[in-house]
């Protein structure tokens, strides 16, 4: 925070190119010429890979370029002298279109003088269009076309077929052209025509891509490691950096003796080796090279790429401190906005806090407490940025110390703002800020209501939980990512932080027509969900649950909707919703209007009082529906799904009927006399209608058991109110499961012509292929739990294949649209300032400022009528 | 009684015509002047009040807004009752395949409205056989191979031709027209028989052809698979697997005004970008209805519009729009970062940084949202 300097400096761009030796050596600090790494004491050797020139690893070593300390010292390439040149494994196929476009003796293109402005302008508009990789294709091409192959059109020298023996090896003639013999016809290519191929001669002239020098990477990027034995154990770099220096001396000193030929060209190859796989360990065709236990080495190439590479896994996304994790658990008294915070995380947390005047004796105090005692501290920080930690030791002498510019880092205490996330982050709604609330216990708590947003629930789940540092970090967090802030979603424009299950179920109850309670229990159920304003409520003796519920209602409020009964039975005294003046006059309040992703009338809150308010709404309104459920009982019990006799008998006949249609569609089908249906075959045509039929017993079987259950038994409370379930859920319990699925269609054959071995062979009937005729409750069959343990199965595959096939659709959404923005001008364009859309969504609203993407047009004009 | 209408024009610069007209049609059937008024400030107040800041990221709350309900799609649906209905991919493969741009598509499809009378069912099952694609092993009713003159003998199903008011004669016309190398001639007794031109009788050769014969086309239009003819609300249409939006808008029979197919890259071939565009929205969000999920359509359209930004379909993939990009880095940080990097260096790119990821690659502010107006505050010369 403080220690952290003036930003001044900002990097506008990057430039990038491919470096030369002469580059290399004014940037490098040290000439690397020997394989040693430390001498006896264990210092580093000069001139050795770890040379201190190139950045220090050890703690009281200074490096010898910059002087500064371990961590300080960011670190400094060295250099190498090849013996002889080696080509850059990522540049040959740059190289080969280079020497096979190119004339062996004079290196200009073959492309005779008074064409080259013709195709350059066709390269430019290629390379432009379609990229440079393209673009070095349609020279080949060209050059082809041309047929001047044979002979260079400027020096008529003649040309060689030129092969590529895999991956470094030049071949013309049969005969290797040696990596100074590519080199020499690379220099000899004249910037001219490098620009036709599309390359910058400035930054990348091709000699540079066959390597006579090596840069050397400073120390800092390949750090070794102490281990316990105080042995050290080198980073993969190095080791392959240690490799190429001894081959290199090796080749070196052969050449200097005069050794033959053969034993020269077997070390050139050999440091060739080494040095591709320095660069990439991965080539096709070369083996890996590897450690002494046989595990591949780690190199260049292999540390950039892939998810945990340097890209994605530390420049793209960083690791943080301040942060923890562990399990959560519901808690509907902590607010929406709300987390609660185990105390040993709280102690461990820290916020720092300058010392001022004002609170200079405020944060002695914590100061006092130190870091074992809550709420304490943890470090202070002095104005010249040295960290001290606060122990019972250091306390009395740091107390005498503060002052004004200093810097406590106090525990979290309650109120401090905090982000809570959890994984997979899939929508800005998974990382909140809330405000920290510190509770006994060792689990994160959270309202159940803000678990849609994160898709959490508590079956194990764990959460992260960060604390900014700064007071940008904590404004923006605040104003920006709050719990209210979020309320209503962006893809849709409703709520999606709302009630869930039993503030859904309860208040349902509450307003159901008839509910009536005495006054005084009424003032017990406000009180007890945090209402202390009864004057809402009528005095008399009785009370209706609308009335209650009424009472969280602003005076000012009029709304007008359906709720879930409309769907069914418009005639319903509680199928319209009808608020006036903040009184609900008729309608139950269910999942259609407090319920996530629909509730209009949340909706309607939040637009007329704002975010801040709703919260507190949500508050009432999940309390009162809470505690109706803790003041009235809620348990779903097994009778709730009893069927009387005669309905029991109905689905029974309802489930033969279909048992002996289908079998009649089996008998026409075995006669030949089934109709075809139109573009499907004669089995398909089977399936879909043996399918058909049976889905619709199913459903008759639904409706009978709808009809028949008990109405107001808890459980068809909880599918009324839209707060769990639905009603095939209680069909599948009390009479039947239905069709199984596996793969799109009836289950199959598992065995030879038949799916279990209980049935008869290629019997195609409705049981013998996956219809289950029982319901849960009576029990299954053993061969029908089976067919539930395949579709079991079948989902689990489904779900374990679709995570990943969504997750990558979504990187590569995020990815290819995170540059676009609004602009002032109202248009949406992307980093290079292309225009994408000339308004945004051809309205230029706010989804989640709108009303399930719309503006409430008719709600203004009536607000008019009155 | 005011002319609503010429009231209204007043706001067709301040409110979307989208507005406006939802504006007209709840308006109540009388309305003041003052009231018209005071309705239309408080209107456009809301509009203005509901308008997306600059600096929003757009993009990124549209993938979100598609990323994630793709978690919750099914991967194979399950139908119940689809009887009178084609096997269509669904769910998250044809989204996928959608923003992939692919060429090749799994289920290509076409609706074909017909003009009246046909739309009233008249002749509605010749006129979708007709559109079919048939080859010669729809037609034949056996091919007998004569050894010893080396000649074949194919007798053609008669009832077939009957039903497309095909005659032999015509067949054989196809047949010329489409092989070589062997003469075609038209016998009494309605059967063709086959002769290999030129001198060398080869009977390999006639069998090769008896196999070839199976699939030389006769009749139809190429792509059209299968048909299978609807009736939905009151009108008969033919749905059809295959695709061939060129041939099937140039038969008279066809309303060209309401088929439609599901390749998109028919579409921008034969009515351009634009309407690419908009089948890329309309696909994905049947997509995103039939699973039951909501999302907002201007979502959609932000996506649709970056793939079809240049003029031609761009994929949401590292050959599309992520390969459009200017940044070296951000291009390097989704895929192959080494051949993006090395090919960077050939050119000499420069990286202009103005986009989201490579400045938080560099620890610097994002140019969006918050991180984008820059604040210059004066100090005091002393």
């Amino acid at each position: 925070m403080d220690n952290q300097k003036a930003i001044y400096k900002y990097i506008e761009s990057i430039d990038f190119g491919v470096i030369s030796p002469k580059l290399l050596k004014s940037i490098a600090k040290a000439k690397i010429v020997t394989p040693e790494l430390y001498d006896k004491e264990g210092y580093p050797v000069d001139g050795g890979l770890m040379d201190v020139r190139l950045g220090v690893i050890d703690p009281g070593l200074r490096c010898k370029t910059d002087g500064q300390k371990l961590r300080d010292s960011l670190g400094h390439f060295g250099y190498m002298e090849l013996a002889r040149p080696v080509i850059h494994i990522s540049f040959v196929d740059v190289v080969l279109d280079l020497l096979r476009s190119t004339c062996r003796s004079c290196g200009r293109i073959l492309i005779p003088q008074d064409k080259i402005k013709e195709y350059r302008d066709l390269l430019d508009k290629v390379g432009l269009e379609q990229g440079l990789i393209e673009r070095r294709d349609k020279i080949k091409l060209i050059i082809a076309s041309l047929r001047t192959i044979n002979k260079c059109p400027y020096c008529k020298e003649k040309q060689y077929k030129i092969s590529i023996e895999k991956p470094t090896s030049f071949i013309e003639n049969d005969k290797r052209i040696s990596p100074i013999e590519v080199r020499a016809r690379l220099e000899r290519i004249p910037d001219e025509d490098l620009k036709i191929f599309g390359l910058d001669p400035k930054n990348a002239r091709p000699e540079w891509m066959v390597l006579t020098v090596l840069a050397i990477p400073p120390v800092t990027m390949r750090p070794s490691i102490t281990l316990e034995s105080g042995e050290r154990s080198e980073d993969d770099l190095t080791h392959k950096l240690g490799d190429i220096v001894r081959i290199n001396q090796r080749l070196f000193e052969n050449i200097n003796a005069g050794a033959p030929e053969i034993i020269i060209e077997d070390l050139w190859d050999l440091l060739q080796y080494h040095v591709t796989t320095f660069f990439d360990n991965e080539v096709a065709q070369l083996p890996p090279a590897r450690h002494r236990s046989g595990q591949p080495l780690n190199t260049l190439t292999a540390r950039i790429k892939n998810k945990e590479g340097r890209i994605r896994g530390n420049l793209a996304g960083k690791r943080t401190n301040f942060s923890a994790r562990t399990v959560i658990s519901p808690d509907p008294k902590v607010d929406i906005n709300e987390v609660g915070v185990p105390e040993v995380i709280a102690r461990k947390l820290t916020v720092p806090e300058r010392v001022t005047e004002w609170n200079l004796e405020y944060l002695k105090g914590f100061l006092e407490r130190g870091s074992d005692q809550y709420p304490g501290s943890n470090y202070i920080i002095r104005p010249d940025g040295k960290r001290k930690r606060i122990t019972n030791e250091t306390k009395e002498q740091l107390l005498e110390e503060i002052q004004p510019g200093f810097i406590v880092e106090r525990h979290l205490m309650d109120g401090d703002i905090a982000l809570f996330n959890r994984q997979p982050s899939l929508h800005r709604m998974s990382m909140m800020c809330h405000r920290v609330k510190v509770l006994p216990g060792l689990t994160l708590r959270l309202n159940p209501a803000v678990c849609a947003p994160y898709n959490a629930d508590f079956d194990g789940d764990e959460m992260n939980l960060h604390i900014p540092q700064t007071e940008e970090a904590r404004a923006e967090a605040e104003i920006l990512m709050q719990v209210q802030t979020q309320i209503i979603s962006p893809r849709y424009g409703l709520s999606i932080i709302a009630c869930i299950q039993d503030s859904i179920s309860g208040n349902y109850i509450l307003t159901r027509e008839g509910f009536k309670i005495t006054r005084d229990a009424a003032v017990d159920l406000l009180s007890a969900a945090g209402i202390d304003d009864f004057k809402k409520l009528p005095n008399k003796k009785y009370v209706t649950g609308k009335e209650v519920f009424s009472v969280i209602l602003p005076d000012d409020f009029s709304f007008v909707g359906k709720s879930r009964i409309f769907n069914r039975d418009p005639e319903d005294p509680d199928s319209v919703v009808k608020i006036t003046n903040g009184k609900l006059v008729s309608g139950v309040m269910d999942s259609a209007n407090l319920g996530e992703g629909s509730g209009l009338l949340l909706r309607n809150l939040h637009k007329k009082y704002g975010a801040d308010e709703i919260i507190v709404f949500l508050r009432k309104i999940n309390g009162l529906g809470a505690e109706v459920l803790l003041k009235y009982g809620f348990t779903s019990k097994l009778s709730d799904i009893d069927l009387s006799e005669e309905a029991l008998q109905k689905v029974t006949e309802t489930l033969d009927k279909a048992d002996e249609d289908v079998k009649k569609i089996i008998g026409d089908f075995h006669a030949g006399t089934l109709e075809r249906l139109p573009g499907r075959s004669i089995e398909e045509t089977l399936e879909l209608r043996i399918l058909e039929r049976l889905n619709k017993a199913r459903n008759e079987s639904g409706k009978i058991v709808e009809l028949s259950s008990p109405q107001n038994s808890n459980t068809m409370i909880m599918v009324r109110s839209g707060a769990k379930g639905n009603t095939i859920n209680i069909a599948q319990m009390a009479a039947c499961v239905g069709q199984q699925a596996l793969r799109g269609g009836r289950i199959g054959k598992g065995f030879k012509g038949r799916s279990l071995s209980c049935f008869k062979k290629n019997d195609l009937g409705a049981v013998p292929r996956g219809f289950i005729r029982n319901g849960f409750k009576y029990g299954l069959k053993p061969y029908e739990m089976f067919f539930m343990a395949m579709t079991g199965r079948d989902s689990l595959m489904d779900t374990a294949l679709r995570t990943p096939k969504s997750g990558y659709l979504y990187r590569r959404l995020a990815n290819a649209m995170q540059d676009l923005k609004l602009e002032y001008d109202f248009t949406v364009r992307d980093a290079s300032k292309k225009i994408v859309q000339f308004n945004y969504g051809e309205d230029g609203l706010d989804v989640s400022k709108t009303e399930a993407g719309k503006i409430n047009v008719k709600g203004i004009i009536d607000s008019f009528e009155e | 009684m005011v002319d609503v209408k010429e009231a209204l024009r007043e706001y067709e610069d301040k409110i979307p015509n989208s507005i406006l007209a939802e504006v007209e049609a709840n308006l109540p059937a009388s309305v003041s002047k003052e009231k018209l008024k005071k309705i239309m400030d408080a209107i456009e107040a809301e509009y203005n009040s509901s308008l997306a800041v600059p600096g929003e990221c757009v993009g990124i709350v549209s993938a979100e807004s598609i990323g994630e309900p793709g978690t919750q799609m099914t991967l194979n649906t399950f139908h119940f009752a689809g009887v009178a209905e084609m096997n269509v991919t669904t769910g998250l493969p044809r989204l996928i395949e959608v923003l992939d741009g692919r060429k090749t598509i799994s289920t290509e499809l076409m609706n074909i409205h017909l003009v009246k009378p046909y739309s009233e069912g008249k002749d509605i099952k010749r006129i979708a056989e007709s559109l079919k694609e048939l080859t010669m092993k729809d037609f034949l009713k056996e091919v007998i191979v004569n050894i010893s003159e080396a000649n074949l003998k194919i007798v053609l199903d008669k009832d077939k031709l009957e039903l497309l008011k095909l005659t032999h004669s015509s067949v054989t016309e196809a047949l010329r027209k489409n092989v070589k190398g062997f003469s075609f001639k038209l016998e009494k007794d309605e059967s063709i028989s086959v002769i290999q031109s030129g001198k060398d009788k080869d009977i390999i050769q006639l069998y090769k052809l008896k196999e070839k014969l199976k699939n030389v086309y006769i009749h139809g239009v190429k792509g059209i698979k299968q048909v299978l003819p609807v009736k939905k609300d009151d009108e008969f249409m033919i749905v059809t697997s295959g695709s061939n939006l060129r041939e099937v808008l140039s038969l008279d029979f066809v309303d060209k005004e309401r088929t439609y197919t599901n390749n998109i890259y028919e579409i921008e071939k034969e009515f351009g970008i634009e309407a690419a565009r908009q089948l890329i929205i309309n696909e994905l969000m049947k997509v995103i209805e039939e699973q039951g999920l909501n999302v907002d359509i201007r979502h959609i359209m932000i996506v649709a519009d970056a793939m079809c930004m240049s003029g031609k379909i761009m994929g949401i993939n590292r050959y599309g729009i992520v390969k459009e990009k200017p940044s070296v880095l951000a291009r390097a940080s989704f895929e192959t970062p080494i051949k993006h990097v090395i090919n960077a260096g050939l050119t000499g790119e420069s990286d202009p940084l103005n986009s989201v990821i490579e400045n938080v690659m560099l620890n610097q502010p994002v140019p969006i949202g918050t991180g984008l107006p820059g604040l210059i505050v004066r100090t005091k010369s002393k």
